[in-house]
C-alpha cells in the first residue's frame, strides 16, 4: 500500500476548527501499516482514529493521515483472566456491544463510545473513575507498535517502560499502535447506581467532592457556568459504582446485562452557528440544575445514560455552526482550589455559553505526557467564534501555570507555543525517546508543528 | 500553524513597504504570529518597519530581496523562505504601482510596466505561493485588489484594469483552491491614505491602512472570499455597476 494511491481530504478535530489538508489512506493490515512507514511522504504520516479528538491533534497537514478504522476487532478475550485484545482501530462503541454482555466494561471510559483503542492509548485518555483508578494506560497490559524504523514492537510497562509510557499519551507520535491487551472490569449488569446531589455553589460542591468521592468508584460534576454571584458554580454532582444483579428493579433482572444503545437524533449540518448563545445556554442549565433531584441516593441509569449521555445525538458537535468550537480542560494541584474559583469566577463574569463543563478530580498518572496529575480537572466548551476569547483563555492558562497546572493536548486547538515546556516538564525526556524511535521524524501532526512538541 | 482562534506563526509579505501589508502583519503578530518575513526590492529600508514588528512581539523579522518583475526569481524567492522559516501561514500580497496615467497614455512602455508589476507579477507569485501552500495542505493568502478595478474608470484606467485583471485572477485561483486546506481572501479598498496615494485628493469612503487591516484580519477569522474596506463601499459599488456608461464616464475624478 502507498500513499499515492489515498485521496487529499480536509481534516478537523471533533471542535469543526481550522482544517488542514491531508492525503488519507485506510490501511487493511499491518503489512499496509509497515509498507506506509517504510515509504513516507516528505511531510510524513500519522494515525487517526474516529477524529473525536477536540483540536488537531489527529492531523498532518499536506502529509499522510492513516484512517485506522479498518484494522478493527476482537482478537481474543480472556474471559477468566478479564481482558481483552483488540485491534487499535476497534472502537469503544464496537467492543462494549461485545463484551458487556459477557459481564466485561471497559476500565476507563470517556465522555463518548466513539473512540479507538489506538486513540484512547494515544491520548491517555480519562474517565469519571481516574481520582481511583487512572486513565486508559494504566489498565493496557501491552500494545504492538509499528516503529518508523520499521520495527513491530510489542511493548509492555514492565519490558520497556520509557517506551510504553512515551507512547501513552504521546499522540501517536512514537509509532502506530495496532493492537493491544487491556484488562477489562468485570461487572454484574448492564447499569450503575448512582447518587445524585445539587449543590448550590462551587465551595459545596468543592467540599461534597473532597469528602466523599473515595468512596465512589465514578464522580464528576456538571457546573452551570452562568450562574454568578452567590450561585456560582452551582451543580449536579453525580457519584456512582456498577448496580449488582440485587441493586435492579425486577423487571430489570432477567436480563440484566442487556445493552444496545442507540442514537435518537441528529445536528443537521446546517445549524445556525447563534444556536447557542447565553440565552439559550441559560435556559438549558436551568433547566438541567432544577430537573435534578436535590439529593437521590441509588438510582439505577443505563451505561449509556451513566457514561455517554451526548452519544445519543449523532454529530452534536454541528449544534456550535459553522464557526466550531473548542474544549477547555484544566488540572491543577489539589490545595490550588483559589485557581479553580478564580476561573469560575472569569468565565461566569464573561458569560460564555458554555452548557458542558465539568469538574472533577484526578489522581496520579506515570505518562510523560499524559494529561492527568492529582488535582482539580475543569473542562468546558466554548463557541470558537466568541468575542475575546483567545484572551480569556490565554488568561486562563497563566492562572493555570501559576498554580502548578496544564491543559489537556488531545483538547487543545490554542495554546501559546511558549507554555508547553512549562506545563508539560517531562517534554524533554520524552523527546529523547521519540527521537530514538524516529529518528528521521516521519511521525508528524498539526499540533506538533504548531506547539513544537517534537526536538527541533 | 493556524489555531482554532485564528492565531498563526508564520507570515510572509510581499512587498515589505507597503503601509497595508504592514498593517496586516502588525495585526497578526499582536494575535501571536512570532516569524515575520518581509520581501520587497529594497529589503534595507524594511529596518523601521522590522523594529515595529519586534516591538509588537514578534521575535524573528527576516528581509529578503524580491522583484515582482522578474518572474523568474520567484520560485527560488519563496523557496529560499521556506527553507529558512519552514510552513508559510499566512502570505499577504501587498505589492504594486499607481502609475502616472498621463505618461502611460502617452508611452506604451510606461503602461505596460504598470501591468506587469501590478498584474503580471502577481500572476507568477501567487501560482508559485499557491502551488506551496497546497502542498503544505494549509495556510492563507491576502490579495490587495481595489475597487479602482470593480469599474474602470477614465481617470485611472491603466492601474485600474490591473487590479480588475489581479482580481479576477484571484477570484478564479481561489476556486481553484477548495478543498485544498488553502484559503485565498480578496481585499479591495477604496481610496486609502498610504504612502502611495500621498498627494492626491482623496475620493469619497476614502480610509486607512488600519481600517484596511481591520477588515482583511475580519475576512481571514471567518474565511471569507471577498471584504471591502470600509465595508459601506461595498454597496456603493454595487450602484457603480449599474449606471449607465453615459452618466459613469461623467463621475467627476
Amino acid at each position: 500500500m502507498a500513499v499515492d494511491g489515498g485521496s487529499r481530504k480536509l481534516l478537523t478535530g471533533w471542535g469543526r476548527t481550522a482544517p488542514t489538508a491531508a492525503t488519507v489512506v485506510a490501511p487493511a493490515g499491518d503489512d499496509d501499516v509497515r509498507q506506509l512507514l517504510a515509504d513516507p511522504p516528505s511531510r510524513g504520516l500519522l494515525a487517526r482514529g474516529l477524529g473525536r479528538s477536540y483540536g488537531d491533534v489527529a492531523q498532518n497537514a499536506g502529509g499522510a493521515v492513516l484512517d485506522m478504522t479498518r484494522l478493527s476487532g476482537l482478537v481474543d478475550i480472556d474471559l477468566p483472566g478479564a481482558s481483552v485484545t483488540v485491534r487499535a482501530g476497534t472502537s469503544l462503541d464496537t467492543l462494549l456491544r461485545q463484551v458487556v454482555p459477557l459481564g466485561l466494561f471497559v476500565p476507563v471510559s470517556p465522555g463518548t463510545r466513539y473512540v479507538t483503542i489506538g486513540g484512547a492509548i494515544a491520548n491517555d485518555i480519562h474517565g469519571k473513575n481516574h481520582h481511583g483508578e487512572g486513565s486508559f494506560c494504566r489498565h493496557v497490559e501491552s500494545f504492538t507498535l509499528l516503529t518508523p524504523s520499521g520495527e513491530t514492537r510489542k511493548v509492555t510497562p514492565d519490558g520497556d517502560p520509557d517506551l510504553f509510557w512515551a507512547t501513552a499519551g504521546g499522540m501517536g507520535l512514537t509509532g502506530i499502535i495496532t493492537e493491544a491487551t487491556v484488562r477489562m472490569l468485570r461487572v454484574e449488569t448492564a447499569y450503575c447506581r448512582v447518587d445524585t446531589d445539587r449543590l448550590p455553589d462551587l465551595d459545596a460542591c468543592l467540599d461534597a467532592m473532597q469528602e466523599g468521592d473515595h468512596r465512589y468508584r465514578y464522580s464528576v460534576a456538571w457546573v452551570d457556568l452562568l450562574a454568578r454571584g452567590r450561585s456560582m458554580g452551582r451543580s449536579v454532582l453525580t457519584r456512582g459504582d456498577h448496580a449488582t444483579v440485587a441493586d435492579l428493579p425486577a423487571r430489570r433482572r432477567l436480563r440484566p446485562l442487556a445493552y444496545g444503545p442507540r442514537s435518537v437524533a441528529t445536528i443537521p449540518p446546517w445549524a445556525p452557528s447563534q444556536l447557542l448563545n447565553p440565552l439559550t445556554v441559560r435556559a438549558f442549565n436551568e433547566l438541567w440544575f432544577h430537573k435534578s433531584p436535590r439529593h437521590e441516593v441509588g438510582g439505577i441509569e443505563s451505561i449509556p445514560a451513566f457514561f455517554h449521555p451526548l452519544d445519543m445525538v449523532r454529530d452534536w458537535n454541528r449544534v456550535y455552526g459553522r464557526n466550531g468550537f473548542v474544549q477547555y480542560q484544566f488540572v491543577v494541584p489539589f490545595g490550588a482550589e483559589d485557581t479553580v474559583r478564580e476561573a469560575m469566577r472569569r468565565l461566569s463574569e464573561q458569560r460564555c455559553p458554555s452548557f458542558l463543563a465539568v469538574l472533577k478530580r484526578f489522581g496520579e498518572q506515570p505518562g510523560l505526557l499524559s494529561f492527568p496529575r492529582p488535582g482539580w480537572t475543569l473542562a468546558l466548551d466554548l463557541p470558537a467564534g466568541l468575542t475575546g476569547l483567545a484572551a480569556l483563555l490565554g488568561g486562563l492558562d497563566e492562572l493555570v501555570v501559576e498554580a502548578g497546572g496544564r491543559v489537556y493536548l488531545a483538547k487543545d486547538s490554542r495554546l501559546r507555543p511558549e507554555l508547553l515546556d512549562v506545563m508539560y516538564p517531562a517534554l524533554p525526556e520524552w523527546r529523547r525517546i521519540q527521537a530514538e524511535v524516529d529518528p528521521k521524524g516521519v511521525l508528524r501532526s498539526d499540533l506538533a508543528r504548531r506547539l513544537g512538541v517534537l526536538a527541533p | 500553524m493556524r489555531n482554532a482562534l485564528g492565531s498563526v506563526q508564520t507570515v510572509l509579505v510581499l512587498g515589505g513597504a507597503s503601509d497595508i501589508g504592514l498593517a496586516i502583519a502588525d495585526r497578526l503578530v499582536g494575535d501571536g504570529a512570532r516569524t515575520v518575513v518581509l520581501a520587497g526590492r529594497r529589503p534595507e529600508r524594511f529596518e523601521q518597519a522590522a523594529a515595529r514588528l519586534r516591538t509588537a512581539g514578534a521575535t524573528t523579522v527576516d528581509m529578503v530581496g524580491f522583484d515582482a518583475d522578474d518572474t523568474t526569481s520567484h520560485a527560488e524567492v519563496v523557496d529560499k523562505v521556506v527553507a529558512a522559516h519552514g510552513d508559510l501561514d499566512v502570505v499577504i500580497v501587498a505589492f504594486g504601482v499607481l502609475g502616472d496615467q498621463a505618461a502611460s497614455e502617452a508611452d506604451p512602455a510606461e503602461a505596460v510596466a504598470v501591468a506587469r508589476t501590478n498584474f503580471v507579477g502577481p500572476v507568477s507569485i501567487l501560482t508559485v505561493v499557491a502551488d506551496r501552500l497546497r502542498a503544505q495542505g494549509h495556510g492563507d493568502i491576502v490579495v490587495l485588489s481595489s475597487v479602482a478595478g470593480e469599474r474602470v474608470r477614465r481617470a485611472n484606467y491603466v492601474y485600474g484594469s490591473t487590479k480588475a485583471g489581479i482580481d479576477a485572477f484571484s477570484q478564479g485561483l481561489a476556486s481553484a483552491l477548495v478543498g485544498s486546506g488553502v484559503h485565498l481572501l480578496i481585499v479591495r479598498p477604496g481610496f486609502v491614505h498610504t504612502k502611495m496615494t500621498a498627494g492626491i485628493p482623496a475620493a469619497p469612503l476614502s480610509t486607512t491602512a488600519e481600517v484596511v487591516a481591520d477588515a482583511a484580519m475580519a475576512g481571514l477569522r471567518r474565511r471569507a472570499r471577498v471584504v471591502w474596506a470600509p465595508p459601506a463601499l461595498r454597496w456603493a459599488m454595487v450602484a457603480m455597476r449599474h449606471l449607465p456608461t453615459v452618466v459613469f464616464r461623467r463621475l467627476p475624478g
